[in-house]
């Protein structure tokens, strides 16, 4: 056990401090119309997102290690630094980079299987946050079994056309470009018969129409495609490898989506908000009970922040058999951030049902926001019993249900 | 930077893996819990004591290893999956550790250097300071101790005895004194056993450095919390174990049981709860020696979250063997009460949460 990351990082962490330090208070000109990246701060300087994004590429705070032609920093992949990189932005609330399906999935996908042509074609701007991507993949009738998907590609002359109907389908409004999981070979086998292809969404014969969610935030749409024609070009693999692209993206969307350190950031603000708030005179961490719920949760996002180090350190040394390891996170990172911002609801009693402009709302009403966002997360991506048979079939290798005749 | 065991340590605990599945065998586990083998117990941990199990923690100069406790707790974690019927805790883990903070130099240099001869064995019976219980206590004056202090750890075969009043003063008393009586208290986990001792002018040695702090007890409270972690983390991880194997056996409505998504779903459940504890355990043992700030915060929260997961667990993998699961004759039960007694020693998890959430104030 070693958890010193030697003396060059230490060096490494003041440089980023002190970039930290100058951009201070920093907010962005293009307010909230890009839903990807954080508001920013006040009384610092002012840019746009896509300016900043280039700032910290150039600095090689985001995109290390996407080769220079690509648009990226071209250094080697560090995975300490990239950590250090995530502490001192998140203790100094420095912006980050913007996230989003684009530059979380699809840019590792053509990193690893993509033509030259697309990854001059896309990585740059999608790195730069001028190139929004949403992802084409769950449909009305294939949701846990997202290989029974039936929206239609048919290969007519040098186009591709086609049909059907996506749903859940993050940021589609503000996307121009999807990727997007078609059935191209009818008579494959379910999994044999889908490709990967890249839809620019201005393409006539594609609607978007926003889903509402519980959060009362249109997160979601259903998008319909009619006669849509695209490039035959525009596929990454050969027809009918589709599904073994996307999964290479689906295991990179699995370990981001609840990391335990924001979890914790999380706890200690709910630990704050339990010194200030008060019920019958006494503040909320002087009653038992809720004190100790608080307790439990913070040793579970202990264990998984211990957790969380033994996963990067496997990284770094490579032969650490973390296969479990990582099979759990999307399980239990999710669930245990949804049990959490419940809690800090319970402690707040009353005031915890108070929502968007409501007086006596505390921390913006992000308690109540994120406890049903995380609802979302926890079904999304594969839903909580759809982790439990990966873990059960993969990781603890428990034998498979029975197949139905003609699924 | 490198989180995990290091060769050495998965060596050693591979060792007496090794060790406890040849000779701590379920037959042999089943005589020593109904005492129709007396030996038994003591030729076990003979052998482990052949592995130097006393002197990982005692350092160099007094002829130990000189290990750190991570070392301490993967033996642990290997003890709870093999149900070793034999001590460790108090006698290699919290003695030294107390022996270590509390000791003048002459008593250091008395007691540590004699556990690693394994002259002197240590129980620890620390209760009172950590959640008296009724009308238990001890009390101290005149260099002798009166009154009662219960739940005592690795007692039986004892050379010594570390008592600590509700000041959290620790005191060397002997067990062949005549003014001492040792009763031995029965307990569901028939692997490991409390006693009551009861003091009537009962002479004694306050390890001086115990005098006027508590941190010398807490340091070995948070030891002996860690190796309670870590056993029920071995113990945990068996019954898992256990419950996969027979869920892919057993056959019912002409499938393994296995394939429900029922029975499927709590050894998932099972494996998410008990991945992130190897974590928490090595993170809580290394903080330990090298992080004093965060260290008690985290062996509270090691104990209070491994026991919580292994409660469930214990419940969950016997459930999962169905009518088998609840017979004496699988033995699963020796794994179930190792969990649930754990979880009371030196404090269940309200108490300990309830500490750990003081370290934060």
């Amino acid at each position: 056990m070693d958890l010193e990351y030697g003396p060059e990082y230490q060096d490494f962490t003041k440089e980023v401090q002190s970039f930290c330090k100058k951009y201070k208070g920093l907010s962005f000109i293009d307010g909230s119309n890009n839903p990807l990246g954080s508001l920013g701060g006040s009384g610092g300087p002012k840019m746009s997102r896509s300016e900043w994004q280039k700032i910290l590429i150039e600095n090689g705070y985001f995109a290390r290690s996407v080769p220079k032609e690509y648009g990226g920093y071209g250094g080697e992949a560090d995975i300490l630094r990239s950590r250090i990189i995530a502490a001192e932005f998140s203790k100094s609330k420095t912006p980050g980079a913007m996230g989003g399906q684009g530059i979380d999935m699809l840019v590792p996908t053509l990193l690893e299987m993509g033509t030259e042509e697309q990854k001059q074609a896309y990585i740059k701007p999608t790195l730069h946050g001028e190139m929004i991507w949403c992802q084409g993949y769950s449909e009305p009738n294939a949701g846990s079994d997202l290989a029974s998907l039936q929206t239609k590609g048919e290969l007519v002359g040098d186009e591709w056309v086609i049909n059907g109907q996506k749903i859940w389908t993050s940021t589609a409004q503000y996307s121009q470009m999807c990727f997007c999981l078609v059935r191209t070979e009818p008579d494959a086998s379910k999994h044999a018969g889908i490709s990967y292809l890249l839809i620019p969404m201005d393409t006539p014969g594609i609607e978007v129409r926003p889903l509402v969610d519980m959060t009362l935030k249109a997160g979601f749409n259903e998008v319909f495609f009619t006669d849509v024609k695209i490039p035959a070009t525009n596929i990454v693999g050969k027809r009918g490898e589709g599904w073994a692209v996307a999964n290479a993206t689906l295991g990179h969307e699995r370990g981001s989506l609840a990391p335990p350190d924001a979890t914790m950031n999380r706890v200690n603000m709910l630990m704050h908000l339990m010194k200030e708030e008060t019920l019958d005179g006494k503040p909320l961490i002087e009653h038992p009970i809720y004190r100790d719920r608080l307790m439990q949760i913070q040793g579970k996002v202990l264990a998984q922040q211990s957790h969380a180090l033994r996963l990067l350190s496997a990284k770094l040394n490579p032969g650490t058999d973390v296969k479990m390891g990582k099979m759990i996170q999307k399980l239990t990172g999710t669930e245990l951030r949804h049990e959490l911002e419940g809690l800090a609801i319970d402690v707040m009693g009353e005031i915890g049902t108070l929502y968007e402009d409501s007086p006596h709302l505390k921390n913006d009403g992000t308690w109540q926001f994120i406890y049903m966002y995380f609802l979302g997360l926890i079904i999304g991506g594969g839903t909580s019993q759809i982790q439990k048979n990966i873990i059960a079939e993969r990781g603890l290798g428990m034998p498979k249900e029975p197949k139905v005749e003609g699924a | 930077m490198y989180f995990g065991l290091s060769e050495e340590q998965s060596f050693f605990q591979d060792n007496v893996k090794k060790y406890l599945e040849e000779h701590a065998t379920i037959d042999n586990i089943k005589h020593i819990t109904s005492g129709d083998k007396k030996n038994l117990s003591a030729e076990i941990h003979q052998g482990l004591l052949n592995l130097g199990i006393n002197g990982l923690l005692i350092p160099e100069e007094f002829g130990g290893l000189g290990l750190d406790l991570l070392f301490a707790a993967v033996v642990s974690e290997a003890l709870g999956g093999g149900v070793g019927p034999t001590p460790f805790i108090a006698p290699y883990v919290m003695a030294p550790t107390a022996i270590l903070h509390a000791g003048s130099k002459t008593q250091q240099e008395n007691y540590l250097s004699r556990i690693a001869t394994n002259e002197c064995r240590f129980g620890v019976g620390f209760s009172e300071f950590i959640g008296k219980r009724n009308d238990a206590g001890i009390t101290f004056s005149d260099n002798a101790l009166n009154g009662r202090a219960m739940f005592v750890l690795d007692a039986n075969d004892a050379t010594h005895l570390l008592l600590a009043d509700e000041k959290g003063q620790i005191f060397v008393v002997d067990t062949k004194s005549a003014d001492i009586e040792i009763v031995k208290l029965t307990t569901v986990d028939k692997t490991r056993q409390y006693t009551e001792v009861i003091c009537k002018n009962l002479e004694a040695e306050l390890l001086e450095h115990s005098f006027d702090s508590i941190n010398p007890i807490n340091k070995a409270i948070d030891a002996g919390r860690i190796m309670l972690a870590a056993d029920s983390l071995g113990a945990s991880q068996i019954m898992i174990d256990k419950a996969v194997d027979y869920a892919k056996e057993r056959k019912q409505f002409g499938r393994a049981i296995g394939s429900f998504q029922a029975v499927k779903h709590m050894c998932a459940e099972m494996a998410a709860d008990l991945e992130p504890c190897y974590a928490l355990v090595w993170h809580a043992a290394h903080c330990h020696d090298y992080s004093p700030d965060e260290a008690r915060l985290m062996a509270c929260h090691a104990k209070a979250h491994v026991s919580e997961m292994s409660k469930g667990i214990a419940k969950k993998a016997t459930e999962v063997h169905g009518g088998m699961g609840f017979t004496d004759l699988l033995g699963l039960h020796y794994w179930f009460k190792r969990i649930g007694l754990n979880r009371q020693i030196l404090g269940s998890p309200e108490l300990v949460r309830e500490e750990a959430y003081k370290t934060q104030v």
